[in-house]
C-alpha cells in the first residue's frame, strides 16, 4: 500500500494535481510541519500548533488538493537541519507569500531582509512597510507569520529591547537569538 | 473540504480492498490509481462532502467497469494463473470479507464486487462483463454461494 500512495503523489504532482504537499521535520524544539505549493514554501508550522489543523486551513485556504509528499520537501528540511547545527545562514528556498496579505505580506518581507545574528523592533518593520505609526499591526504581522524561522521573525524584538511575543513561545524565540548570536560572534 | 490526505488514511484501504475483489490483485493498483487521480482533479469542484467515501467507490467502481470493458469482449479465463497457485487467496489483514472476494473465480469476484461494493444493478454488472443479465445474475448467485460457505 505504501507503493501504491508514493506512486499516486508522483503521477499527481507529474499531472498538476499536487497543489500543497507537506512532510513533518524534526527540530530541537520539536517537530515542525512544512507544506509546500509549485511556487515554494508556504507554511512552517511550529512544534505547538495542531497538525491536523494547520492543515485543514490549508486545504481551505489554497486547495483541497494536500497530500503528504515528503521528498517535495527535502530540500527544506536540509536547510533547516543545518539553520538548527548554526551551519547555514542564509535560506535559499523559494517561498509562497499567498498566505499574507497587503500590509502584512509587506512587514514580512521587511521581516526577510533582517540579517541573520541582527535583530530589528517592530517600529523599523511597521517604517519599512510603509506606514511608522502601524507598530501594532507590523506585531499581528509578526504574530501570522506563516512561514516562521526560514522568514526570521524570531529576530523582531520591543523597542524597549523586550522580547515581544512568538508564536512557538518565548524560550524558543530566546534560543534562536541565542543560536545565532554564537554564530556570528 | 478535507485535506485530500485524509481521504487516503481512511479509505485507500478499502478502496484498494473493492478493486482487487473487482478486478483481481494483479490489475487493482492501476484501477487504483486512475480512481484516485480521478478524484484528486474533481475533488476542489465537489459542492458536498457528505459522503466521501461512497464517492470514492463510485468512481473505484466505475474505474473498475472500464477495465471490464477494456479486458472486453475477450473470453474470461476460468481462472488465473497465480490463483490457482494460491497467490491471490493469501488474505491481507485489512482486506477482509473482500479477500475471500478475490479468491472467487474472476467472473464471479467481478459480479460481486460490482453488486455490493458498487451497488450496480444487473444489467449493468452484465454489461460491464460482456455477458447477459441471465449470466451476471448466475455468477453472482454461484459468487455468494461461495462466500457463504467460505463464511459459515
Amino acid at each position: 500500500m505504501k507503493a501504491s500512495l508514493e506512486h499516486l503523489t508522483e503521477r499527481a504532482a507529474a499531472e498538476g494535481l499536487l497543489d500543497v504537499a507537506y512532510a513533518t521535520a524534526d527540530s530541537p524544539f520539536g517537530s515542525l510541519l512544512l507544506a509546500t505549493t509549485p511556487k515554494g514554501l508556504v507554511k512552517v508550522g511550529l512544534p505547538d500548533y495542531d497538525s491536523e489543523e494547520t492543515l485543514e486551513d490549508l486545504a481551505a485556504r489554497v486547495s483541497p488538493r494536500v497530500l503528504e509528499a515528503p521528498a517535495r520537501l527535502d530540500d527544506a528540511r536540509r536547510q533547516l537541519d543545518l539553520y538548527f547545527e548554526g551551519r547555514l545562514h542564509e535560506f535559499d528556498l523559494p517561498l509562497d507569500w499567498q498566505l499574507s496579505r497587503g500590509f502584512r505580506r509587506r512587514a514580512l518581507r521587511a521581516i526577510d531582509r533582517i540579517p541573520y545574528g541582527r535583530t530589528r523592533n517592530y517600529t523599523e518593520i511597521a517604517r519599512s512597510a510603509g506606514n511608522e505609526r502601524a507598530v501594532r499591526a507590523a506585531g499581528t504581522a509578526c504574530g501570522s507569520n506563516p512561514i516562521p524561522i526560514v522568514v526570521p521573525c524570531h529576530r523582531v524584538l520591543r523597542s524597549s529591547g523586550g522580547l515581544g511575543g512568538y508564536g512557538g513561545g518565548l524560550p524558543m524565540k530566546e534560543a534562536l537569538l541565542e543560536l545565532e548570536r554564537a554564530e556570528i560572534h | 473540504m478535507p485535506p485530500f490526505q485524509a481521504l487516503l488514511d481512511e479509505h485507500a484501504a478499502d478502496v484498494m480492498a473493492v478493486l482487487r475483489g473487482a478486478v483481481g490483485r494483479a490489475d487493482a493498483e492501476d484501477c487504483f490509481q486512475e480512481t484516485f487521480l480521478a478524484a484528486l482533479r474533481a475533488y476542489p469542484m465537489l459542492s458536498d462532502d457528505g459522503n466521501l467515501r461512497g464517492w470514492l467507490l463510485t468512481i473505484a467502481y466505475r474505474k473498475a467497469i472500464d477495465h471490464h470493458r477494456a479486458n472486453g469482449r475477450r473470453p474470461t479465463p476460468i481462472a488465473e494463473p497465480d490463483e490457482m497457485a494460491g497467490v491471490t487467496t493469501e488474505p491481507e489483514p485489512d482486506d477482509g470479507i473482500w479477500a475471500l472476494v478475490g479468491a472467487l473465480p474472476p467472473k464471479q469476484r467481478a459480479a460481486v464486487a460490482l453488486r455490493y461494493a458498487c451497488d450496480l444493478p444487473h444489467a449493468e454488472i452484465a454489461a460491464a462483463l460482456g455477458c447477459s443479465p441471465d449470466a451476471a445474475r448466475r455468477s453472482l448467485h454461484e459468487g455468494i454461494k461461495r462466500l457463504r460457505k467460505e463464511l459459515a
